[in-house]
């Protein structure tokens, strides 16, 4: 059981992608509590919109609901030229769970002040977690209620106010399967239309420019996972090297000194930080490759349409149907090409923008943690 | 015997005048002569718990051992030993100054013959409350502050009668007396100051054999307690207390503080010697450094050479400085002939760095990788602070063959160092048997410092393993850190390459830039990881294994002891169903091996005394060196941790500007 009080709110808001607010509709998650694997989001609105019966309310929601509330968007066909913001992932608190497991076992091989340590670092690490858990949904919430048009939507405004359990269903083995499917047609589709001739420059540069840029980020999101992970590792080892330290230190009845626990403290933020940079990174790439998705779908739509209407008039049958529906087509890619392209260039714009801002935020606090080492470095010194 | 309740009265150490205590020893060796049997009357309780404090081999030994067994075949009867203690003293006073330059001399056995009558007493005497400041001259370290108003309480006459007694006494031996201060004076101060810190030490450590060989007999005597016995008493454990703090005075300017007399003096004095090994530690008057290891010869017959200088105020070395090139096996080679000379006489000498064939072979093998240069750093850190502990430690200092590895331009080679080699074999088999005869041995310690010392070392030990454990996991840990930051820094400069805002882009490259600054910052602080404070620790298992080997000597001196104490029981024990059987031929030869066995326990038990005072003197001396060390050094680390700490600080800040000008 773990909430999450207004205060750590505060701190989570700053790493929050940066989103024209405007006043009429605002929504936060102030509360979110665990209970073993389920997490129970407490996602409140403020609102101004009279599409609403009431201007302030709150509702419970399982990360489930957003799954069903990023589908249901998906699938909603008018929405195909929109940048649908990526479902928050599943809320994962197992890796700090085991470690909890893996801690208690080894706890005889530790002395009493290592093991509280320890467990003081992994229930950081797990709280860190849950807060990204809380802060992941709820920037899906608030990207969705910042745009011009899924802000309007009547699903996502049911998701906001009907205060009864949703009761979504979960996916069945068949759902499960049907939707692996769709991907595997998906993927395939992409290659098959990766060949077709782009009409337009624009969407050609965007297309190279993702699919390098996806390539890039996902290689540097490893490597900073992977740097995280060391820096972690450090941490620990700090931890124990502290510990062990310490307890040199108190059988020397002069004491050598008392090394810095905090030594561990900043390598362990410091690592937390790098890892919600790296969250950053992930959405990103999530968006990049939401884009992707709608981009090769509004070309496939455009291919068939044009193939269709290729097929009529082969056969010189029911041209002005197919005609009909080439234009029809034709229409929604242009349509499509065109809320795109809007798509696109703001999220450009965003990714920019939150790139300075991650940026910024992460020098500032690498500056703060060495700082931060620095003046506790004195103290050892002192003692 | 009247007399020498008044004579008693002992000087307070520093105002008093050596003649003083010299013309009062002759005397009491008169006294002796007067007085009926103080020997018989001993009972030996408080002695045998008493910490008789012990001296490195000494020359001397063969000399102590024939007096002892003179002293043993008169004890058989105790009218023998009586005439004999008497002949000896009257001698004393006949000839004294011949006598006593021989004495002193020769072993200063007519000290120890002096020293008997007190060690003697002061064991003796039950009821006496003597017995209480003996043992807490065994105990306590402020033994020696407890111990001087006991002394001015029990014996209230001041120098005055003293002085008085003493030209009594003068006048009594006229001659010997004044001899013997000259003799005291010259001869007698001089080996006190003297640069040979061997002299010294040995007489107490013989003050002690006699001490506990005259307890012996008096346990075989059993006599009766004689009253008269008090004043001896009073006066012996006052000498006793007097005579070590008057050599300590005198050691105290020689230039070598002569350290093998610290673990001969008993306790309390031991508080005033470390104070001495205090000043001199702050002197830091040798200091050897290890450098430019140098390959030379090729293939498998390739070794490391290094270059020893030596830098030292010392008068013992003909130069300043001076510099020598040695190679790996001579450092070994003098930690065997360092260990084999003073490791059984419980001295902690450092252990060099283990040898280590892998190491080697890529050296060997002449790769140039970072790896082979990473041991060869290792190494020769290793060996500098080898090295430095060895000419820190005062004893091992003065071993001929520290001069000789220091100086010599040529050393004989050191064959028996070679890891695979025969004479290595073998050194593995006596390790092998040792650290079975180790687990055989139990033993019932008496010294409840020696069990928590040993347990203290052992969990230190166990600390240090697991922080060396810890710091190499940093170390690995590190420098993935460091492989990963680099891997992050080319995939941000390639994310920059791809970005297409212009100012992103630059920023991109930046954070490029400052992570592969801190990659090198983290390979940095790798390797100081490494040698700061993995290699520190490492040191420290090594010098810890070393202390356990300490103990262990002393464990073996102490089985060695008991050993020889059950077959005199044995021995005894023939004889006694001999004298039952009555069969005086075979009586004869059984009393002869006891007495063999006699000089076997006594000697044993004084091993094992000087044994456990040196271990406890090197262990204490160990561990105040090692929290000094030990800060030092991790001072010296977290000053580094400190410094990239800051390196970090700044490149960030660089980075700062980048960031915020993304527009």
């Amino acid at each position: 059981m773990t909430s999450l009080d207004d205060n750590s709110k505060e701190k989570l808001r700053s790493v929050s992608v940066d989103l024209n607010n405007d006043a009429s509709l605002v929504i936060d998650i102030p509360d979110a509590l665990c209970e073993r694997d389920m997490v129970k989001f407490t996602v409140h609105t403020k609102t101004t919109l009279s599409s609403f019966q009431k201007p302030d309310f709150s509702v419970p929601r399982q990360h489930e609901d957003f799954i069903w509330l990023h589908d249901t968007l998906v699938e909603t066909e008018e929405y195909a030229g929109l940048i649908i913001p990526p479902a928050p992932p599943k809320p994962d608190f197992e890796s700090p769970r085991e470690k909890m497991h893996k801690l208690g076992e080894g706890e005889a091989s530790m002395t009493k002040e290592e093991y509280a340590k320890m467990k003081q670092e992994l229930e950081a690490e797990y709280l860190a977690v849950f807060k990204k858990t809380v802060q992941v949904h709820e920037v899906f919430l608030q990207r969705l209620s910042s745009h011009p048009v899924l802000s309007k939507d009547r699903n996502f405004q049911i998701f906001l106010e009907y205060d009864q359990d949703l009761s979504v269903r979960r996916k069945n083995a068949k759902e499960m399967f049907g939707g692996f499917f769709k991907n595997m047609v998906k993927s395939a589709d992409e290659v098959l239309i990766s060949g077709i001739k782009e009409v337009d420059d624009f969407f050609e540069q965007e297309k190279t420019f993702l699919l390098d840029y996806f390539s890039k980020i996902k290689d540097s999101t490893a490597k900073a996972e992977k740097m995280t992970r060391s820096h972690k590792n450090i941490a620990d080892d700090y931890i124990h090297i502290s510990a062990t330290l310490n307890a040199i230190c108190a059988e020397d009845s002069v004491g050598v000194e008392i090394r810095g626990l905090l030594e561990g403290r900043v390598a362990s933020d410091q690592e937390l930080k790098l890892t919600e940079l790296l969250r950053y990174y992930m959405r990103d790439i999530q968006a990049a490759k939401d884009l992707l998705y709608r981009r090769a779908r509004a070309l496939a739509n455009y291919e068939n349409s044009n193939k269709a209407l290729d097929k009529a008039r082969l056969k010189s049958r029911d041209i002005p149907q197919a005609e009909e529906h080439q234009q029809q087509c034709l229409q929604k890619f242009d349509r499509l090409s065109e809320s795109a392209k809007k798509e696109l260039t703001s999220f450009k714009g965003r990714r920019v923008m939150a790139f300075k801002k991650n940026l910024v935020e992460m020098a500032e606090l690498e500056i703060k943690h060495a700082k931060v080492s620095l003046t506790a470095h004195p103290i050892k010194h002192t003692v | 015997m009247a007399s020498s309740s008044e004579r008693s009265p002992p000087p307070f150490p520093e105002s008093e005048d050596p003649e003083v205590l010299e013309a009062a020893v002759p005397d009491r060796d008169s006294d002796e002569d007067e007085a009926d049997d103080p020997f018989l009357s001993a009972s030996n309780t408080p002695l045998t718990r008493k910490d008789t404090p012990a001296a490195p081999a000494s020359p001397d030994d063969s000399l102590v051992t024939s007096s002892q067994s003179e002293h043993r075949s008169a004890s058989r009867s105790s009218e023998d030993f009586m005439d004999v203690l008497n002949i000896s003293a009257k001698a004393a006073l006949e000839d004294p100054a011949d006598d006593f330059v021989d004495i002193l001399r020769g072993g200063a056995s007519a000290q120890r013959g002096e020293d008997d009558a007190p060690a003697e007493g002061g064991a003796a005497d039950p009821p006496a409350a003597f017995t209480a400041p003996v043992m807490e001259l065994r105990d306590g370290w402020s033994a020696s502050s407890t111990q001087k108003p006991l002394v001015s309480e029990k014996i209230p006459d001041p120098l005055v009668e003293l002085l008085g007694e003493a030209s009594t006494v003068t006048d009594e031996a006229t001659k010997p007396s004044g001899e013997v201060v000259d003799l005291f004076d010259d001869e007698g101060s001089n080996i006190f100051t003297g640069a040979v810190p061997a002299e010294p030490a040995d007489i107490f450590t013989e003050e002690d054999d006699t001490m506990s060989d005259t307890r012996k007999h008096s346990v075989k005597n059993n006599g009766v307690h004689s009253a008269e016995n008090t004043d001896i008493i009073a006066e012996a454990t006052v000498e006793l207390s007097l005579d070590s703090p008057r050599n300590e005075r005198k050691k105290k300017p020689t230039p070598t503080p002569s350290l093998p007399a610290a673990a001969s003096l008993t306790k309390p004095e031991c508080s005033a010697l470390e104070e001495v090994e205090e000043e001199e530690e702050d002197r830091c008057d040798i200091s050897v450094s290890v450098t430019d290891p140098e390959k030379i010869g090729d293939g498998m017959t390739a070794y490391m050479a290094y270059k020893v200088s030596t830098e030292t105020l010392l008068p013992m070395f003909r130069n300043k400085t001076f510099t020598v090139r040695r190679r790996f096996s001579d450092f070994l080679g003098l930690y065997e002939k360092l260990s084999d000379k003073h490791g059984p006489s419980g001295l902690i000498v450092p252990p060099p760095p283990e040898k280590s064939i892998l190491g080697m072979t890529k050296v060997k093998v002449g790769k140039e990788d970072s790896s082979s240069a990473d041991f060869q750093e290792r190494r020769r850190g290793a060996l500098e602070r080898y090295l430095q502990r060895v000419v820190n430690h005062p004893l091992l200092l003065q071993d001929p063959d520290v001069r000789e590895f220091l100086e010599k331009d040529e050393l004989p080679r050191a064959v028996s160092t070679q890891a695979l080699s025969g004479a290595g074999f073998l050194k593995m088999l006596n390790r092998a048997t040792d650290a079975v005869s180790k687990m055989t041995i139990k033993m019932n310690e008496s010294d409840v410092w020696f069990e928590e010392k040993l347990q203290e070392v052992e969990s230190a030990d166990q600390q240090f393993r697991k922080l060396h454990t810890m710091a190499e996991s940093l170390v690995v840990h590190r420098k993935e850190l460091s492989l990963n930051t680099a891997g992050f820094a080319k995939s941000a400069a390639m994310l920059g390459s791809a970005e297409d805002n212009t100012a992103l882009s630059r920023a991109l490259s930046q954070l490029a830039e400052v992570e592969d600054k801190i990659e090198q910052l983290h390979q940095d602080q790798a390797a100081n990881d490494t040698f700061g404070f993995s290699e520190l620790i490492a040191d420290y298992i090594r010098l810890l294994g070393a202390v356990r080997g300490t103990f262990d000597q002393r464990m073996k001196a102490w089985q060695r002891w008991q050993d020889a104490q059950a077959m005199l029981q044995k021995k005894r024990e023939t004889e006694a169903k001999l004298l039952w059987a009555n069969k005086p031929d075979k009586l004869q030869l059984a009393k002869e091996e006891i007495t063999e066995w006699e000089a076997k326990v006594t000697q044993y038990e004084r091993d094992f005394e000087r044994v456990s005072a040196t271990v406890r003197k090197e262990v204490l001396r160990f561990q105040k060196e090692k929290t000094k060390n030990f800060k030092r050094q991790i001072m010296v680390y977290l000053e580094s941790l400190l410094q990239s700490q800051q390196q970090m600080i700044k490149y960030w800040e660089a980075f700062l500007p980048e960031a915020k000008a993304i527009a």
